[in-house]
This record gives structure tokens, C-alpha cells and sequence, in this order.
């Protein structure tokens, strides 16, 4: 914020992960899902998650997202503790997006409505301040015309387009997707994928958990897969996918290359 | 008529086969569709006419006509009995929107989690099993005869405030139901988008929550709103002068139940409009889903 970082923004990244995890531990009833996950996400990096299905990788972002409460360890983004006690949680919330598999927009709200809720109710913007910058977002992703429809009028991609404007409206520092493209036809695929692409190319910090071997390969900076409750393993997508070393992870990419995803 | 469901479209090539040897012109609408209409409309005349008629030639018949359908006591009460309807109105109108309110405010805070509002979900989840218990009818009585009798200054004694507050605070109880109903039919999922914006947990429930819930449970509410309709006539215990009451004056000055009679119809008069519309909402609420569901 002072004028000092904005000057010299590329040593602040140097010094400062946009999100860091240490030791975080996390279980529902019995279950316990993650075991001590330690991830360290740099400024602009784009992170994948993969692992097989019921792995944690939803439970994780989740946590990262503050959605659940966790059992121990400590979330930080951007030099911040937001698992701190007594941290204002919606808040810490804002810094970072979030997009689901399903898009969850609200189905009474136009699409613009859906967009400028959050900068409007929750970070306190002039309404007309946010519906100008909601347009320019959502002209900014092929959205534009559609700003005054109902979601439930417009195809799943668009959905989850306009499920990614509504979290990219608070200018969060974070990114988190999961799964954002599970939910849709094969052909509407590559219009989200797009997009994602577009926002790495564009500096945005992301974590993704996903089954595309092929998008995470394109698109990541580092892949990491996700076992028993830990990363067991991470690396650059080449050498994750051409020579991982666990047996685990070899056993996880040939299943998935059985299953022609990759 | 096509839309009123007696017949789909493809009905009508059937019809043009059936009726014969017609040329095969597409009929302006649909005929089949209209035969269903008629046959309906005599079946349901015949049926009525045949019930009026066993009722006309019962052996009591003329006592009975005497004492619920006559004509003079009949033109003496429409005057008395149909102002004194407004009472129920005015009763109705004020504890509708007192009821929409106190019962919003029991469903959320019945739906607040957290180990904290405990005392709070408790505290509310016995009021409604506690008024959804005791039939309405005692309450009315407890609080429009009990209230004032504790003989305290200051504490209102016009029964029509009793009323009110005896109607609200049991149909709340009721409505509450409803609301919660709606609120846990819209899914977590919604919430969890909502505060992962950063939305506060109370703005969640206002802008993204309630809008749906309510949405959802228009139909149940109307419902509600009838039944409340009708319960007006409960405070008459308490000695409210409204339609009900003043059927009851009219009958012992002319010993005669006609004044019911005009009280029934005046209900019916009301009620099948909103009747009506309530079906006609779950109706197209239907449609959208299923339309929706795809
Ligand atoms: N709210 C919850 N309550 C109880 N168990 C849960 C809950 N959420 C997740 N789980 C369990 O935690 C485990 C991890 O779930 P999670 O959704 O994080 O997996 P995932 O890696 O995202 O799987 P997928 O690839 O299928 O999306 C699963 O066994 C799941 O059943
Ligand atoms: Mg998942």
C-alpha cells in the first residue's frame, strides 16, 4: 500500500509468498482428511493441485478460503495470519476468491447483481463504481451482453465465467479454483480453461485443484499431488508427469493416462 | 383450451380421424380439447342437479329451508352481518403482517448456528412446539380474559388487541415453520458462495438466503393466510363484535341460522379467490421446475 512497495513491487514478491501453509491438519468427525499440508505460493505463480478423488483437494481450498474451521496449523496470505484467533474473517474472505465446481451464482440475481453484491454490500463500493467495473469485467470475458440475464438462462461455461468475474470483482489477491470445469459438457470446456489461461498470463496467483492433466500441464508453474493427507510430492509439470519419483504418484498418473486424461 | 391440459396437440389429428369422413382440415382449435370441456360442464351440472334434487324432496326439506335459507331473515342480516365482516379484515390485516414479521424474526434465529445461540434456538424452538400444542382457541381465551383481569394500570382491556396478539403470536408459530422450511431448502452451498466473497453471515441470509427462501414458500404462506382467514372468527369468544358474533345476535333475535348462512357465503366469497391464486402459484411453480430441472 505505501508508496515504497508500489515502487519496488518485484523485491516485496521476493520476500513475501502471496500464501503460505504450515502444518495444517484438518478432519471431519473421524475422518481425518489433511495430515500437515506445508505449501508455499509465490507472487504470480500458478499452483495445481491433483490427486486422486477424496484426496483433500476441495477440503484444502476450502481451508485456505476459511470456509472450514481447521484442526491445526496456520494459513498466511500475503504476510498475513488469517487463521490468527479473533482475525476479522470476512474480512480476510475478500483477499481471496474462490470458484467452485458447481459456479454457485445466485439464481435470483441478474448476472451484474451476482457480480456487484460482494464490491457493493460487503467491501462497501457506490453502487454505480461497482456496476462500471462489473461491465468492464465481464465485457473484459466475452460477458457483456449478458449482464442483465438470470444465470439459469445461460450455458454452463458462461456460468462459470461469470462465476469467475463475480470472485476476480473483489480483486482478491488469491485466486482458488476447484474444479471449474468437472461440471461441464466437453465442448464448453476450453472457454473456461481459456480464461484461466488469460489470468496467469495476466500475473493472477492461483491454486488449482484439477483432474485436466493436460490444462495443468499447460498452465501450472508447479504441479503438486496431493496423498494420505499430504503433498507428497510437487514439482514442475514436465518433470511431475514425465518422471515422478514416488510410486504413489506413478500409480496415480497411469491410472489417469488409462483413462486417456492426460 | 389446449393449454388447460384437457388435450395435447397431437389430439387433434385423432379427432379429425374419429369424427369421419370430414376433410382432413386443421381445425381452428382443438376439438377434441373442446368435447372434454362440454362433457365436464354437463357432468358437473347433472351431478348437482341431481344432489339439489334429492335435497328439495327430502321429507325435511321445507323445515330446513325455513331455518337456514330465509329470505326475510336473510335481507334483515346481509346489513348487519357484512359491515360487521370489516372487523375481521381489519383483524386479519394487522396480525397478517405482524405474524410475517414475528415469525421471520423466530425461523433465522432458529437457524443461527454456533454453540453460543444455543439459549436462543432454545427459547424459540419452545415457543413453537408450546403454540403449535395448545389449540388457538385457549389461547384467545387465556390472554383476552386473563390478561385484563389481572386488573395491572396501564394494561389495554379492548378485546380486539387480544385478539390480535393471541392470533399472532399462534400463527407465528406456524409461519415460523415455514420460513425455516424455506431456509434450509436453499442450499449450502449458496451461503458458503455468498461468504466467500466476504459477505458478513448477516448479509448472507439478507441478499442471498432469504430472497430464495421466501421465493420458494410463497404458496405454503397463502395457505397459512387462508386458515388465519377463517380463524378470525375465533376471537368471538372473547367478545369481539365481528361476523361471526354478530351472526350469533342476529340468530337469537330471529331464531333462525340464516345469518350462518350469510356468514358462510361472504367466507367463500374471500377465500376461493386466494384459494385460487395459491394453487395457481404452486402450479407455475412447478412448471419452472421442472423446466428448470431440464
Ligand atoms: N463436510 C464434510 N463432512 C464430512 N466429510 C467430508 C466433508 N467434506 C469432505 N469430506 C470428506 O473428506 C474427504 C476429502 O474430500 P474432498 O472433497 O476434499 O476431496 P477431493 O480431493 O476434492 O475429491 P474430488 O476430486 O472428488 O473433488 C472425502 O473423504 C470426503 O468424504
Ligand atoms: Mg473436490
Amino acid at each position: 500500500m505505501s508508496g515504497l512497495a508500489a515502487a519496488r513491487p518485484e523485491s516485496s514478491a521476493a520476500a513475501r509468498p502471496a500464501l503460505e501453509i504450515s502444518g495444517l491438519w484438518k478432519s471431519f468427525g473421524q475422518l481425518t482428511v489433511l495430515r500437515g499440508i506445508d505449501l508455499t505460493v509465490a507472487e504470480h505463480e500458478v499452483v495445481c493441485l491433483i490427486g486422486s478423488s477424496g484426496c483433500g483437494k476441495s477440503t484444502l481450498l476450502r481451508c485456505v478460503n476459511l470456509l472450514e474451521p481447521i484442526d491445526a496449523g496456520r494459513i498466511l496470505v500475503e504476510g498475513v495470519e488469517i487463521t490468527a484467533p479473533g482475525v476479522d474473517v470476512n474480512r480476510m474472505r475478500r483477499r481471496i476468491g474462490i470458484v467452485f465446481q458447481s459456479f454457485n451464482l445466485f439464481p435470483h440475481m441478474s448476472v451484474l447483481r451476482n457480480v456487484t453484491l460482494a464490491p457493493n454490500k460487503a467491501a462497501g463500493k457506490p453502487k454505480a463504481q461497482a456496476e462500471a467495473e462489473a461491465t468492464d469485467l465481464l465485457e473484459r470475458f466475452g460477458l457483456a451482453d449478458k449482464r442483465n440475464e438470470y444465470p439459469d438462462r445461460l450455458s454452463g461455461g458462461q456460468q462459470q465465467r461469470v462465476a469467475i468475474v463475480r470472485a476476480l470483482a473483489m480483486a482478491p489477491d488469491l485466486l482458488l479454483l476447484d474444479e471449474i470445469t468437472s461440471a461441464l459438457d466437453p465442448e464448453l470446456v476450453a472457454e473456461v480453461l481459456n480464461v484461466i489461461r488469460e489470468l496467469a498470463r495476466g500475473g493472477m496467483t492461483m491454486v488449482i485443484a484439477t483432474h485436466e492433466m493436460g490444462f495443468a500441464r499447460d498452465v501450472a508453474n508447479r504441479v503438486c499431488f496431493l496423498d494420505g493427507g499430504v503433498i507428497l510430492e510437487q514439482g514442475a509439470p514436465a518433470d511431475m508427469f514425465s518422471h515422478p519419483r514416488e510410486a504413489r504418484t506413478q500409480q496415480f498418473l497411469e491410472r489417469i493416462i488409462a483413462a486417456g486424461r492426460l | 383450451m389446449r393449454g388447460l391440459g384437457f388435450g395435447g396437440p397431437l389430439d387433434s389429428g385423432d379427432s379429425i380421424l374419429r369424427s369421419g369422413g370430414r376433410p382432413p382440415v386443421r381445425p381452428r382449435f382443438d376439438q377434441s380439447a373442446l368435447r372434454s370441456t362440454l362433457v365436464a360442464l354437463i357432468s358437473t351440472v347433472v351431478f348437482f342437479a341431481f344432489v339439489g334434487f334429492v335435497a328439495v324432496n327430502a321429507p325435511g326439506w321445507s323445515a330446513v329451508q325455513q331455518s337456514f335459507f330465509n329470505g326475510r331473515v336473510w335481507q334483515e342480516s346481509v346489513p348487519d352481518v357484512v359491515p360487521a365482516f370489516l372487523t375481521n379484515v381489519q383483524l386479519f390485516c394487522i396480525a397478517e403482517v405482524l405474524i410475517l414479521i414475528l415469525a421471520l424474526a423466530i425461523a433465522v434465529l432458529r437457524s443461527l448456528p454456533g454453540a453460543v445461540l444455543f439459549p436462543v434456538r432454545l427459547i424459540t424452538t419452545i415457543y413453537v412446539d408450546f403454540f403449535r400444542a395448545v389449540p388457538g382457541v385457549l389461547i384467545i381465551y387465556i390472554l383476552g380474559f386473563g390478561i385484563p383481569g389481572l386488573g395491572i394500570a396501564g394494561v389495554p382491556t379492548d378485546p380486539f388487541f387480544y385478539a390480535v396478539v393471541a392470533l399472532t403470536l399462534v400463527y407465528s408459530a406456524y409461519v415460523s415453520e415455514v420460513y425455516r422450511a424455506g431456509i434450509q431448502s436453499v442450499h449450502p452451498s449458496q451461503e458458503a458462495a455468498a461468504r466467500s466473497l466476504g459477505l458478513s453471515q448477516f448479509q448472507a441470509l439478507r441478499y442471498v438466503v432469504l430472497p430464495q427462501a421466501i421465493r420458494r414458500v410463497i404458496p405454503p404462506l397463502l395457505n397459512d393466510f387462508i386458515g388465519l382467514q377463517k380463524d378470525t372468527v375465533l376471537v368471538s369468544y372473547i367478545g369481539v363484535v365481528e361476523v361471526f358474533r354478530q351472526a350469533q345476535i342476529d340468530e337469537a333475535a330471529s331464531f333462525n341460522f340464516t345469518p350462518y348462512v350469510v356468514v358462510a357465503l361472504v367466507f367463500l366469497v374471500i377465500t376461493i379467490p386466494l384459494a385460487r391464486l395459491t394453487d395457481w402459484l404452486v402450479a407455475r411453480d412447478r412448471r419452472r421446475f421442472l423446466a428448470s430441472a431440464r
